[in-house]
C-alpha cells in the first residue's frame, strides 16, 4: 500500500495540459492572496451585517458596545471567504457539482508563494513566510513587554493597552510555536526523507497553511478589537467578561486549531503510508519520527482546543453556560479542556525540535546518531506521556488534592524519555569529529538551553516547590527556556542547515555566526534573571512591581533589545543571501547522507525521478562506502551520497536494487 | 591531554572519560557544597511558616540534584566541543566507534539511573506535600491532608477584581483589607472568589491557592515567625492584576485576639449588613458573566448552588489564643 502514486496532478511534464487556459488569465482574474483578502474583507463585512441583524439590540456595555455575535460571525465567514478567495475549496465544489475540476498546473516563478499551491514544497516555504511574520510581530510585542517593565511605577502604556499587549504576545507566539516546525520543515522535508514524490492529501496540506495565515490575520484583529486581558491562557469567567477582543482569541484558536489537525492528518498518513520501498520503520530519519509523534498529538490533543473554543464562542454570543459558575457551568471545564490541549501543545512545539537537533548533530560530528532506536522510542513515549500531565498547571487551583501527586509522578516521568534525547545528542558527540557550522552551533546550543528548561520543569512539577514558583517569572523563564532555547534555536539551526536545499542559495556564514552568538547569549541573558525574578515574588503578567526588583528586570529588558536586535542579522541574511546576492548553493553543501540532499538543487516538481530504493539509514558516517539509496540515475555526480566537502567520494556508494535483499520487493513505481 | 594515544582508541577513551568524570565530581561537589552552604538558607519563600521552611528544603534539595546533572551535561558539552572538534590534530584517524555491548549497557544504565531518580523525586516530593499538610499549596474544599491539630483558625480569603478582603467567620464574620495572622497557630485558608479566578499568593508564608469563583479552596499554614508579609494576586485577573497586592502581619497570638476582637466590636454595624458567612458566595451579577446572564441574585449573596455547606465554625476562643 504503501508509496502508491497512482495519479499524481497533472501536468509535470509534456505539453501544458488544457487546464493551463486557468492560469492564462489575467493576474487579477486569478486566485491569489489578494482575492483571499477581498474574500476574508467581504465575509467579515458580511457577517458583520448577519450578526447585527439576527442579533440585533444584543449589544452589551462590557463589549464596548460590540455585538459579539457581528464579531465572531464575521471573523468565521472572513475567514471563510479568505480561503474561497484563495481557491481552497475549488475542487471540492466542482466535484460536488459533478463537474471535472481543473487539474493543478505546475507553476514557477515568484507568485506560486501567493496561490494555493499543492506541492509540498511550496506550502513549506509559504509556511515559513507566514511563521515569521508571526515570529517577528510576535517579538515585537516582546519588545513592547520588556520596555513596560523597565520601570516598577512609572507607565508607557496604559494598563489595558498592556494587559492586552501580553495578551497578543503569547497567543501569537504560541500559535507560531505550535506551526513553526511542523509546518515549514515538516511539509518541506518529509516527503523527500521518506522518500516519496508528493504528499498523501495535498489538498488538505495546502488547505493548512491558508488557515495558519487565516488565523494570523483572526489574532490580529484582537487589537483594533480592544484586546484581551485573559494572557493566552484564555482563563473562564474573565473570558466571559471580557471585550470583543476574546473573540478574535476564540475563533483565531479555532482556526489555527482546524489548520494543526489538518496539517496532523496529512503529514501522519504519509509518513505512515508513502515510505519509498526499503525506507522501514529503522531507516526512518529521526526527525521524521519527531513528526509522527507530533502529528498524533495534533490530531488527538487539538480538537479539543477547538471545541473548548466553541463552548467560550457559544458562552458569549448564545449565552450558554458552559464555564459559567452561577449557571451550572464550570470554570474547571476550560482549564481542564485547556491544558488537556495546552500540555501536548508544548510538546507539540518541542518534539520536532529534538527531531532537527537528531538531523544536525551526526552530519556535523560524523558520527552515526548514538541510540537510534532509544532516540525515537524517547518521541513517541513523550507523546504519550503528554496526555497524562495536564493537571501539574493546576496544582494549586483546588483540583481534587489527592490529584496532586499522581500529576506530579507523571510529569517527573515525561523527563525520562526526555533523558533519551539527551542520550542521544551526547553519544553522538562521543569522539566526533566537530564541525561548528551555524546549524551545529544552533544544535548544541538546544541542548545547553532546554538542559535548563528541563531541570527547571523539574522545580515546577514538584508540588512543594511549585507552592512558590507557580505562575511567577520562574514558570515563564522556564517555558521560554524550552520552547524559545529549545524549538526556537531548533528551528533556526534548521533554517540554516536546510535553507540551501530549500532555495537553492548560501547563506552568509558569517552573519549566520554572528546571529548565533548574540542569539544564545542574550538569549540567556534575558530569561536567566528571570528565574530569580520569580523567586523573589514577581507573578506573571502584572504591568507592577516591587522596586526592588527593578535592577533585575531592566537588566532583562536591555538584554531582551540585543536578543531581538539579532533577528534583525537573520531577517537581512535571509533578505541579502536570497534576494539580493545570491549564491548559489550546492546540491549537497553539508555532506549530509539524509535522503532529501541526494536530489538536485532545486529539487525537482515531484522530487525524485523514479521512487528511490532505500537501502541504509542515513546516519552511517562510519561506513563511508555504504550507500543510501537506489536512485535509479547511475554516474550523476549531483545525487552522491554524503560525503563531507573535501572528503573521498567513494564509488560503487549505489547500490542496485536487483541485488540488494532487504528492501521492499514492491515494483518500481513511474 | 596530549597524552591520549591516537593508536589506541580503547584507551583514548578511558582517558576522555576519566578528565569529564573528574571535571565533573570536583564541579558538583563544590557547586552542592557552596549552594547548600551559603544560596540555601536564603532561598524564596525563607522560613515565616513551617510550608515556607518545606519549600525552601524542597527547592534546595532538587538543586542539589539537578545541579550535578546540569555540570554533567555541560562539561560534557565542552569537553566536547574543545577536544573532538574536527580541527584538531588527529581528527582524521577511523571512526572510534562504541561497540553495540557497549552503546546498549550505556543506553540500559542511562535509563535504570534516570528512572531511579525520577522515582525518587516523587517519593521525596508526595512525602513533601502531606507532611507539612497539604505544603500551602490549595487543597480544594475537601482537602485530604489536614494539620495534626484540633484547633485551626479559619480565615476567609475573599478575591475580587482588584483586591483581596478576609473574613474571619471565629469573630462574628467581619470583613476587613487587614490581614492579620497568630503566629504558631494553624491556620486555614479559605480562598474563594466573588468574580473571576485570582491567586492567592502569600509569598513569605508559601501559600499559594486560586480564587475559584464558587468553590471554597483551602489552604493551610503554620506561621513561626512574626513580621510582614506579602500578598499578590498570581492568576491574571484583568486589567489591573498587577496592582493587586497588599500586606498581611504575622503577630504575636495574644495581640491577634486582641485585635480581632476590638475589629469585630469596631466592625459589628457593618458586619450586619454582609450576607451571612458562607464558605462560597454567589459572583456579582456586574462581575464574572458580564452582566449577559439574567440574574436574581444580589451581588455577593451566600451562594445557594454547587459548593454551598453548612458552615460550622468552631469559635477561636481566647484559650487557643494563649497556648
Amino acid at each position: 500500500m504503501a508509496s502508491t502514486i497512482t495519479t499524481p496532478v497533472e501536468g509535470s511534464t509534456g505539453a501544458p495540459p488544457p487546464a493551463q487556459r486557468m492560469r492564462n488569465r489575467p493576474a487579477w482574474a486569478s486566485q491569489h492572496l489578494g482575492t483571499a483578502l477581498i474574500g476574508a474583507v467581504g465575509g467579515y463585512a458580511f457577517g458583520h451585517w448577519i450578526g447585527n441583524v439576527i442579533a440585533a439590540g444584543y449589544t452589551v456595555p462590557q463589549s464596548n458596545g460590540q455585538n459579539d455575535v457581528a464579531v465572531v460571525l464575521g471573523l468565521s465567514l472572513g475567514a471563510l471567504g479568505y480561503l474561497i478567495g484563495i481557491g481552497a475549496f475549488n475542487y471540492p465544489i466542482a466535484k460536488m457539482f459533478g463537474r471535472e475540476p481543473l487539474p493543478e498546473v505546475a507553476e514557477e516563478g515568484w507568485q506560486r508563494f501567493f496561490r494555493f499551491n499543492l506541492d509540498h514544497k511550496v506550502v513549506g516555504m509559504q509556511y515559513v513566510i507566514v511563521s515569521l511574520l508571526f515570529l517577528f510581530t510576535g517579538g515585537l510585542l516582546a519588545m513592547a513587554i520588556r520596555t513596560e517593565l523597565l520601570n516598577p511605577t512609572n507607565h508607557i502604556f496604559g494598563a489595558g493597552t498592556y494587559i492586552a499587549v501580553v495578551g497578543e504576545h503569547g497567543t501569537i507566539m504560541m500559535m507560531m510555536a505550535s506551526s513553526v516546525v511542523i509546518g515549514p520543515l515538516g511539509n518541506w522535508l518529509v516527503p523527500l526523507m521518506i522518500g516519496s514524490r508528493r504528499m498523501a492529501f495535498p489538498r488538505v496540506e495546502a488547505t493548512s497553511v491558508w488557515l495558519f495565515s487565516a488565523g494570523y490575520l483572526v489574532i490580529l484583529t484582537a487589537l483594533p478589537l480592544g484586546g484581551f486581558p485573559t494572557g493566552w491562557t484564555g482563563y473562564a469567567p474573565l473570558q466571559n467578561q471580557s471585550t470583543a477582543g476574546m473573540d478574535s482569541y476564540l475563533v483565531g484558536f479555532a482556526i489555527i486549531g482546524m489548520g494543526m489537525i489538518l496539517a496532523g492528518l496529512n503529514l501522519g498518513a504519509t509518513i505512515i503510508n508513502y515510505r519509498a520501498p526499503g525506507m522501514t520503520w529503522g531507516r526512518v530519519p529521526i526527525f521524521v519520527w519527531s513528526v509522527l509523534a507530533t502529528t498524533a498529538l495534533l490530531v488527538f490533543a487539538t480538537p479539543t482546543l477547538v471545541v473548548a473554543g466553541l463552548f467560550g464562542v457559544l458562552d458569549r454570543t448564545a449565552l450558554t453556560a458552559f464555564y459559567v459558575n452561577e449557571h451550572g457551568g464550570s470554570s474547571f471545564l476550560w482549564e481542564n479542556l485547556f491544558w488537556f490541549f495546552g500540555h501536548p501543545e508544548v510538546y507539540i512545539m518541542a518534539l520536532p525540535g529534538f527531531g532537527i537537533v537528531g538531523e544536525i548533530l551526526p552530519v556535523f560530528s560524523r558520527r552515526p546518531l548514538f541510540a537510534y532506536k532509544v532516540g525515537a522510542a524517547g518521541m513517541l513515549g513523550v507523546a504519550l506521556l503528554s496526555f497524562f500531565v495536564w493537571q501539574h498547571h493546576l496544582f494549586q487551583s483546588g483540583i481534587n488534592p489527592d490529584m496532586r501527586p499522581l500529576f506530579m509522578l507523571t510529569t517527573e516521568l515525561i523527563s525520562i524519555p526526555t533523558g533519551f534525547i539527551f542520550l542521544v545528542g551526547l553519544g553522538t558527540l562521543w569522539k566526533a569529529r566537530i564541525r561548528f557550522e551555524p546549524p551545529m552551533l544552533f544544535a548544541l546550543a538546544v541542548y545547553f538551553n532546554f538542559l535548563i528548561g528541563g531541570v527547571t520543569g523539574v522545580f515546577l512539577s514538584d508540588v512543594p516547590v511549585n507552592v512558590t514558583v507557580h505562575g511567577s517569572f520562574f514558570v515563564l523563564a522556564h517555558f521560554h527556556y524550552t520552547i524559545m532555547g529549545g524549538l526556537i534555536f531548533a528551528f533556526f539551526g534548521g533554517l540554516y542547515y536546510w535553507l540551501p536545499k530549500m532555495t537553492g542559495k548560501t547563506l552568509n556564514r558569517k552573519l549566520a555566526i554572528w546571529h548565533f552568538w548574540i542569539m544564545f547569549i542574550f538569549f540567556n541573558l534575558t530569561f536567566f534573571p528571570m528565574f530569580i525574578i520569580g523567586l523573589l515574588g514577581q507573578p506573571r503578567r502584572v504591568f507592577e512591581y516591587a522596586t526592588r526588583l527593578q535592577g533585575l528586570n531592566d537588566f532583562s529588558s536591555v538584554s531582551a533589545y540585543i536578543l531581538g536586535s539579532s533577528f534583525l542579522i537573520f531577517a537581512f541574511n535571509f533578505v541579502w543571501s536570497i534576494y539580493i546576492d545570491p549564491k548559489r548553493a550546492e546540491s549537497n553543501p553539508w555532506g549530509s547522507r539524509g535522503l532529501e540532499w541526494q536530489v538536485p538543487t532545486p529539487v525537482p516538481h515531484y522530487n525524485f525521478e523514479r521512487l528511490p530504493v532505500v537501502v541504509a539509514d542515513p546516519y552511517r558516517y562510519d561506513e563511508p562506502d555504504q550507500g543510501v539509496a537506489d536512485f535509479g540515475t547511475f554516474g550523476d555526480p549531483a545525487l552522491s551520497p554524503g560525503a563531507a566537502p573535501g572528503e573521498r567520494v567513494p564509488h560503487g556508494h549505489v547500490q542496485s536494487s536487483d541485488d540488494s535483499g532487504d528492501f521492499d520487493p514492491r515494483p518500481p513505481i513511474i | 591531554m596530549a597524552t591520549a594515544a591516537p593508536s589506541a582508541p580503547q584507551g583514548g577513551n578511558s582517558h576522555d572519560l576519566r578528565t569529564i568524570a573528574t571535571i565533573w565530581v570536583v564541579l558538583s561537589i563544590v557547586g552542592d557544597l557552596a549552594f547548600w552552604f551559603l544560596a540555601g538558607p536564603h532561598i524564596p519563600p525563607g522560613r515565616m511558616s513551617d510550608q515556607a521552611r518545606g519549600a525552601q528544603f524542597d527547592f534546595n534539595v532538587l538543586f542539589v540534584i539537578a545541579l550535578p546533572v546540569v555540570i554533567l551535561v555541560w562539561t560534557y558539552l565542552g569537553f566536547a566541543v574543545i577536544r573532538w572538534r574536527a580541527s584538531r590534530p588527529n581528527a582524521d584517524e577511523a571512526p572510534v566507534i562504541v561497540p553495540p555491548r557497549t552503546a546498549l549497557r550505556i543506553q540500559t544504565s542511562w535509563i535504570a539511573i534516570t528512572s531511579v531518580v525520577v522515582i525518587g523525586l516523587f517519593g521525596f516530593g508526595t512525602y513533601e506535600l502531606i507532611a507539612p499538610a497539604g505544603a500551602g499549596g490549595g487543597e480544594g474544599p475537601t482537602p485530604i491532608w489536614k494539620p495534626n491539630t484540633k484547633t485551626i483558625l479559619p480565615i476567609q480569603v475573599i478575591g475580587q477584581q482588584w483586591m483581596w478582603t478576609y473574613r474571619y467567620p471565629s469573630f462574628g464574620g467581619f470583613e476587613t483589607t487587614q490581614l492579620m495572622v497568630p503566629k504558631n497557630t494553624e491556620i486555614a485558608f479559605h480562598v474563594t472568589s466573588l468574580d473571576v479566578v485570582h491567586d492567592f499568593w502569600a509569598y513569605q508564608l508559601g501559600v499559594k491557592a486560586d480564587a475559584n469563583p464558587n468553590e471554597d479552596d483551602v489552604a493551610y499554614v503554620k506561621p513561626e515567625q512574626l513580621g510582614r508579609f506579602t500578598v499578590r494576586c498570581d492568576e491574571l485577573c484583568g486589567l489591573w492584576h498587577g496592582a493587586m497586592y497588599s500586606y498581611g502581619h504575622v503577630v504575636a497570638p495574644t495581640a491577634f485576639y486582641h485585635w480581632a476582637t476590638t475589629t469585630e466590636q469596631k466592625l459589628a454595624a457593618n458586619t450586619k449588613t454582609l450576607p451571612p458567612f458562607a464558605w462560597t458566595y454567589t459572583p456579582g451579577a456586574n462581575g464574572a458573566s458580564g452582566s449577559l446572564y439574567p440574574s436574581n441574585v444580589d451581588p455577593y449573596s451566600k451562594s445557594s448552588l454547587y459548593g454551598s455547606s453548612t458552615v460550622k465554625v468552631k469559635q477561636y476562643g481566647a484559650s487557643a489564643a494563649q497556648s
